[in-house]
């Protein structure tokens, strides 16, 4: 696609699911994918096993179901998600 | 923020379709005001995204339904516009480029910026037209 930065990889500017071994997964914008891990900008975490303001614990699943029809809340500007954790990355609009 | 002289072809590109640029508050409050069926886009520089959504949004304006009032204003570069735009759709996450349709105050329809990234135009402009015809015949 038409990016400015071409040097960036396939994802870049992509918002994608990036999860992760255990209770925790990410969403946020793709920067790049090095060796350390994925770079996500615009990002948020959501841990299933963690109750959120309201008392409610929300699985996986229904945390994707919200994030693909309305997107993500950002929390943190940048983050970076250790390649050793990573279990798989996945564009957001492919799950709406 | 960019080089306006950057940014200015994909603010032509807007309004070369009609578009009406809001670039203050005061422009988005007059704008949502309208009686009818409104549009606002949510313009970004990103080429990859609004590279195909403002395409997207012109292929869809030639659809025989369409709203009554299309307007526009530019994240990153009219921010206070924006921001006073996203107060209209206060509940969905903000995200650029992105598209809102009213029918009147309420937002009946809105696509965020992962539903047009890695899409081409047509298929955007698809999603477009179908709100259309739900929400924009009188």
């Amino acid at each position: 696609m038409g990016t400015f930065h071409h040097d960036k990889g396939e994802l870049h500017g992509i918002t994608v699911v990036v999860d992760v071994k255990g209770s925790r997964l990410f969403v946020g914008r793709c920067d790049t994918v090095v060796p350390e891990g994925v770079i996500l900008l615009d990002a948020d975490m959501h841990d299933e096993a963690v109750a959120d303001d309201k008392g409610n614990v929300v699985s996986k699943g229904d945390y994707l179901k919200k994030a693909a029809r309305f997107g993500i809340w950002k929390k943190h500007d940048r983050v970076l998600v250790p390649a050793e954790e990573v279990v798989s990355v996945t564009p957001l609009g492919e799950m709406a | 923020m960019y080089d306006p002289a950057l940014v200015q072809p994909m603010r032509d590109d807007m309004t070369s379709m009609n578009a009406e640029e809001l670039t203050d508050p005061a422009a988005v409050d007059a704008f949502m005001a309208r009686e009818g069926t409104k549009l606002v886009f949510v313009n970004s520089v990103c080429g990859c995204a609004a590279g195909q959504a403002r395409p997207a949004l012109r292929i869809a304006l030639q659809h025989a339904t369409k709203p009554d009032h299309v307007g526009t204003v530019f994240a990153g570069q009219d921010a206070d516009a924006t921001a006073k735009a996203r107060d209209h759709f206060a509940d969905v996450p903000p995200s650029s480029p992105s598209v809102a349709l009213f029918k009147g105050e309420e937002l009946v329809h809105f696509i965020p910026r992962h539903m047009i990234e890695n899409r081409d135009a047509p298929s955007i402009a698809f999603d477009l037209v179908s709100a259309f015809d739900e929400h924009c015949v009188s």
